[in-house]
Formats: C-alpha cells, sequence, structure tokens
C-alpha cells in the first residue's frame, strides 16, 4: 500500500500497540535544555528510575544564557543559575552528554542538533520544547513534549502517541527575489490561523520547497508548531544529504552511501493520500510582517494593517481589537510606515548561518538607523565562530549592530535580553505573543533580510526593491 | 497522578481566543526546577498591575469567581510554548478541568498528564456556559468524566470525547511512566531488532 514518509517513518517506531491504548512509539533522539528538564530528572530520582538510554540523549543550555560579555562570569540571576547547574548536575549523575557554555557545540537545541549532525532522516526526535518540529526538514518526525513525557522518555525511550492525521502543504510556484522561506511558512499560518492544523503532522512539498536551502526549510518546519500542527516534515533530497555529508555524528563514507540510499526510501509514494491538502502559490508571495499577537495574523509588505471590522467570526474580530490595542496599530495603517525601536535577528527559527549571510548582505555599507538598536545572536557558538571567519561580524559591526553571544535570547527573554514596555521590533523569532520578548513589548515576526532592512530604515520596507553588492 | 472524577464547581470565564502558554506562565517563572510555585503567577501580565496589585479589569479577579475549580476558555487554549508549567500554574491557581472548542495539542497532552481534564464541547455549548458563568454569580457545572458528561441546573446537559486510555488512567490517577514500564519486554524486543538509522 502507498505510504506517506509520516507513515513510514510512524510504523517503523511502533514498540508496541496494546488493546484500547495510544501507540508506543520509540524515540531514536532526546534533546534535553535546562528549562523543561529538571523537574523530569527530579521525578526519576524520587521514583528511583534510570535514563535508559543515555546515549540517546543530548543537552545544552540556551534558554537563560546570558548574551553580552558576561558570557563567561557566574549567571547573575540565582534562580537562572540554579536551573542551568541543576542540568549540569543532571548530566553528570546520569550519563547524558552536556554541550556546556565554554563549549563550541553549544547552541539553541534545535540549531545543534542539525549541526552536530545528530538530526538524521526518518529519525523520531523529541526535545521538551515546541519549536522541535525544526527536525522535520531533514525528515524526521520531530515533536516538542511536556516535562512529564521528558520523564516518560527518560525512563523508557519510548513516547505514547495517538496517531495524527495528514496533511499537505503545497507551495507551487516560484519564490522572488527577497521573498524567503519565513514568508512562506508565515503566509501558510496566516491561511488558516493558528489552530488550523491542530492534530495533523504537515508534509511541506511543491517545487518552492524543493529549491530551500536547508535554513530555509528548517525556518519553515520551526513554525509548524505556530499552525497547531504536531510536526513538519520535508523529504530529504539531494540538498539534504548534501548539508549533512561531513558533520561530526553523520555517518562517513561507504556508511553514509548507504544511508542515503534508505534515506531516500522515506520519501511519500507518489500514489499515497493526505487526510487535508493546503496550496499556496509562492508567485504571489510577498514579504510578510505579523502586525498582531499571534503568528496568524500577519500581511503582506506592500498592504495595510486590517481593521476589527475586517474580519467575519466574532472571535477574530475580538482577537485583533486587542492585538491592535496591544500592538499600539491602528487599523488601516500602511505596514511600510510602521516605524521600529529594536532588531532581533536570532532564535531557532532564523539565526543559522545562511540566515546571517542573508542579512550581512542587506546590511552591507549601510548603517543601521539612528533610532534603532539591533542586535544579532547567532543560533550557536559554532555559528557565531564561522560567521567570524567569513567576516560577517565586521559587517554587521561597521553597520551599528551588536554581535552577541549564541542563545535563545530575545527570542523569549528568559535572559536579561529583553523589550521595555512599548518597545517595537522587527524579530526573526517566531512569537508575537503579548509580553513574548518583554512585559509591553510589541514584536513584528519577520525574515532576516526584512528586519535587516528595516534597522537601516528605522521602519519596515519592502526588501524586493533592494540593491545588494 | 490524582485522579479525576467527578467535579462540581463554579465556573470561571475567559472569554478569549487563542490564550497561549506565555500568558498562562510568562517567562520570567520557568526558571524554577520545582513543580510547583507557579500558581500566584499564572496570567501574571493581566492578572496583575505594575505595583503588583490584582488589577481589577481582569475578570479572574472578580470576586464572584474566587474558587473556581472550571475554567471556560476560548478556542485554541494554550497554545504556543510546550512549558508543562502552564497547567502546573493552573492547577495552583485552582483550576482542574478547563473548557473549550479547541486545545492546542501539547498543553493538552500535559494537562492530562496532571490530573486536568480538558473538555472539549461544541461552540455552541461553550457559548452557554460562557454566557451563563459571565452572567450569574456562583453559576457552577458538574463535569463527569465516566459518563462524559457536563451537566448544570439550567438545562445543560452536553457530552464530551476522550480517548479510553486517557480516561482511565485520569479515573484510576495512573502516569504513564509505570504502565509503560509493564512493557518493559517489549521495548527490550524493539531494541535488540532496532538498527542505529532508519
Amino acid at each position: 500500500m502507498a505510504k506517506t514518509m509520516f507513515e513510514k517513518i510512524w510504523e517503523h517506531h511502533i514498540v508496541a500497540e496494546p488493546e484500547g491504548q495510544p501507540a508506543l512509539i520509540y524515540i531514536d533522539l532526546h534533546l534535553v535544555h535546562e528549562v523543561t528538564s529538571p523537574q523530569a530528572f527530579e521525578a526519576l530520582r524520587l521514583t528511583n528510575r534510570k535514563v535508559r538510554r543515555p546515549d540517546l540523549t543530548i543537552s545544552t543550555v540556551d534558554h537563560n544564557l546570558p548574551t553580552d560579555d558576561t558570557r563567561n562570569e557566574e549567571i547573575k540571576d540565582p534562580i537562572a543559575r540554579i536551573q542551568v547547574d541543576t542540568l549540569r548536575k543532571n548530566c553528570k549523575d546520569t550519563g547524558v552528554v552536556l554541550y556546556d557554555i565554554d563549549s563550541a557545540a553549544q547552541g539553541i537545541v534545535h540549531v545543534i542538533g542539525p549541526e552536530q549532525g545528530y538530526t538524521q532522516p526518518g529519525m523520531t526526535i523529541v526535545c521538551g520544547d515546541s519549536h522541535t518540529s525544526t527536525h522535520g526538514a531533514f525528515g524526521s518526525l520531530a515533536f516538542g513534549i511536556g516535562t512529564s513525557e521528558v520523564e516518560h522518555v527518560l525512563a523508557t525511550q519510548t513516547l505514547r502517541q495517538a496517531k495524527p492525521k495528514t496533511m499537505e502543504i503545497r507551495f507551487n510556484g516560484e519564490l522572488k527575489q527577497g521573498v524567503t522561506a519565513k514568508d512562506m511558512i508565515l503566509s501558510a499560518i496566516g491561511e488558516l490561523g493558528t489552530a488550523g492544523w491542530t492534530g495533523y503532522v504537515v508534509e511541506f512539498t511543491g517545487d518552492a520547497i524543493k529549491k530551500l536551502n536547508m535554513a530555509g526549510r528548517m525556518t519553515v518546519c520551526n513554525m509548524t508548531i505556530e499552525g497547531g500542527a504536531r510536526a513538519g516534515l520535508i523529504a530529504p533530497d539531494d540538498t539534504t544529504f548534501d548539508w549533512m555529508r561531513g558533520r561530526n555524528f553523520v555517518p562517513k563514507g561507504d556508511e553514509f552511501d548507504a544511508a542515503v540510499i534508505e534515506w531516500r526510501e522515506l520519501a511519500t509514494d507518489e500514489d499515497a493520500e493526505y487526510d487535508a491538502l493546503l496550496e499556496i502559490d509562492c508567485e504571489l508571495l510577498e514579504p510578510h510582517v505579523s502586525w498582531g499577537t499571534n503568528p496568524g495574523q500577519v500581511t503582506g509588505i506592500t498592504t495595510r494593517v486590517p481593521s476589527p471590522t475586517d474580519f467575519e467570526d466574532p472571535a477574530d474580530v475580538s482577537s485583533a481589537e486587542r492585538a491592535l490595542e496591544y500592538m499600539g496599530l491602528t487599523g488601516g495603517t500602511q505596514v511600510e510606515d510602521i516605524e521600529i525601536d529594536r532588531v532581533f535577528i536570532g532564535s531557532c527559527t532564523n539565526a543559522r548561518i545562511e540566515d546571517l549571510r542573508s542579512a550581512s548582505l542587506i546590511v552591507k555599507g549601510r548603517k543601521v538607523a539612528s533610532s534603532v538598536r539591533a542586535q544579532i545572536m547567532p543560533g550557536s557558538t559554532l555559528t557565531k565562530m564561522l560567521a567570524e571567519k567569513e567576516g560577517l561580524d565586521q559587517i554587521f559591526k561597521e553597520a551599528g549592530f551588536e554581535w552577541r553571544e549564541s542563545g535563545c535570547s530575545m527570542c523569549l527573554g528568559m535572559n536579561p535580553d529583553i523589550l521595555v514596555p512599548g518597545e517595537r521590533c522587527a524579530s526573526t523569532s517566531n512569537r508575537n505573543f503579548e509580553g513574548r520578548q518583554g512585559k509591553g513589548g510589541r514584536t513584528h515576526l519577520v525574515s532576516p533580510e526584512m528586519a535587516a532592512a528595516a534597522a537601516i530604515e528605522g521602519h519596515f520596507v519592502d526588501v524586493r526593491d533592494w540593491e545588494t553588492e | 497522578m490524582e485522579k479525576f472524577t467527578k467535579l462540581t464547581s463554579i465556573v470561571a470565564p475567559l472569554d478569549r481566543a487563542n490564550v497561549d502558554t506565555d500568558q498562562i506562565i510568562p517567562k520570567q517563572f520557568l526558571k524554577r526546577i520545582e513543580r510547583t510555585g507557579f500558581g500566584e503567577f499564572a496570567f501574571f501580565d493581566w492578572r496583575y498591575l505594575e505595583d503588583g496589585v490584582p488589577n481589577p479589569d481582569f475578570i479572574l479577579n472578580e470576586e464572584r469567581y474566587v474558587g473556581a475549580n472550571i475554567l471556560v476558555g476560548g478556542r485554541n487554549f494554550g497554545s504556543g510554548s510546550s512549558r508543562e508549567h502552564a497547567p502546573w500554574a493552573l492547577r495552583e491557581m485552582g483550576f482542574q478541568s478547563i473548557i473549550a472548542t479547541s486545545f492546542a495539542d501539547i498543553f493538552r497532552s500535559n494537562c492530562m498528564q496532571n490530573g486536568m481534564l480538558p473538555v472539549i464541547l461544541s461552540e455552541s455549548e461553550v457559548d452557554t456556559v460562557m454566557a451563563r458563568s459571565l452572567r450569574g454569580y456562583g453559576y457552577k457545572v458538574t463535569i463527569d468524566l465516566e459518563s462524559q458528561t457536563v451537566t448544570d441546573d439550567q438545562g445543560l446537559n452536553a457530552s464530551f470525547d476522550v480517548d479510553p486510555f486517557r480516561k482511565n488512567s485520569l479515573l484510576e490517577g495512573l502516569d504513564d511512566v509505570g504502565i509503560t514500564m509493564g512493557l518493559s519486554e517489549e521495548i527490550d524486543l524493539f531494541e535488540e531488532k532496532r538498527t542505529a538509522r532508519w
């Protein structure tokens, strides 16, 4: 029978399907960070249980780390320091590898998994973090879980899961210059809203997906959770294999070639059927900017901020009213007229080397507007080192950007990097929820190119019109 | 895990769609390494004014909803971050069940790992519960997990779906890890035949 990629991976990982219970699925890779794991390790201790497979578990510190020059000092916030120290102790006690603050492999967990070659096609991957969907860009079934499930995976290397439905999201046509993976996923979420894909595993297909580089594919899969989906998937192909080859934990030599032959079999069979389909025409796509307080409230750069009366559903009307009030915006404002105070280029959505290269092309030879504070937090320490080797840091610094250390940083502001009330930020992250980047802070989600251009102009601009060197 | 069987309680209304877990428990409170201590910070930005006093305009601060163990919310409740701190905070605030037309997947699963019952009702049923709790003083419903019903004394008689496995776990107060440890032979067998890669 013809199968989708999801069905192939799912069936390959069923450990047991006891009568009347959800399937028990084996987990190939468990990623751990400091915020959602301490209570899980503690529960194991209290019940006298062990980490079943420390060899399939890796951890790093990312959420709490300072990104400024206090990086190598003790974390000032005592509660954050305890959380980081607790992960260190838990890893030491259980034999789980930890990429700590002084490791080149340290970084945002969803950046380092692929970067180090842990993330591979056909795997099941979980993490106590909703953006685990990122890893689906490699054709692995990857999703976020809560702390009780983290405990379950630590103890049993399995997870109980009801089988989700499948949806194909097909991006037809070709992206225009200046239009990116971020714009593809923002527009797709805008189509059906933040609950539009709840209960589904989404597979992204179509010419525009095939032409994306791996960073772009990761951006797309990263934000599938913002549409409510359980996971996002993209079939692995030569782009995937070329990107993976030579990375630390990827098989080498003949073994790699053998693996590639197997990985190619993962792709959805021609006659396989999905439960739902959404099609998006990339020819018409323009750079997107979020105007509201959830990632479904987005619009094109050439358009105007909507008014509550533009919506029909009463819940959408009241959501828009609340969002506009919080964001300090009036319906009908031209998106290009929105002035910004801050720029954040970072996060597991858009802080990979490819993202930094794209942003640097916009920035090169230009200056950040005097009214704007612009910061770059690379996705990992390795990414930062690579960018410095390529001279990207110089381009950014000469333009007036702050060049910072890696970590989740202002995506969610668990470390000291936050907006102050009323500040408006062009952000390459994934969530524009109220207070996400700091209480009263106003977040507009955009691509790295759009964030860079906004930094220069002090307001949103259509990056398609820009000349780059 | 604590059992969930039958609950009769005042209903507190939160008539907003897409209440995300960043609102339920903001990030500055995620640094604790315990499962407790989150309740007082639930809905922090909405619930308190700058100086830390309760915001009189936030509906859950109204005296008539004090002691409510049931929350009725808008669609897509619990969207966003996977933080289990969100159900921990709600539970400590007193809520053992949430009624909505839809929930985000991870939040829903996290609730049921903590003896809390997310109840999905139809739009008209949620509207009814919302309207009655907004209008009245001391409006109560009864949620019966065994019969999978939500009832009140004004004629509401709604039924809801729940996964039979989850239902049993909640009724009996069983936690997943214990049940899965009983399948360790199956896991051993799987690992024997499992290959390093797909």
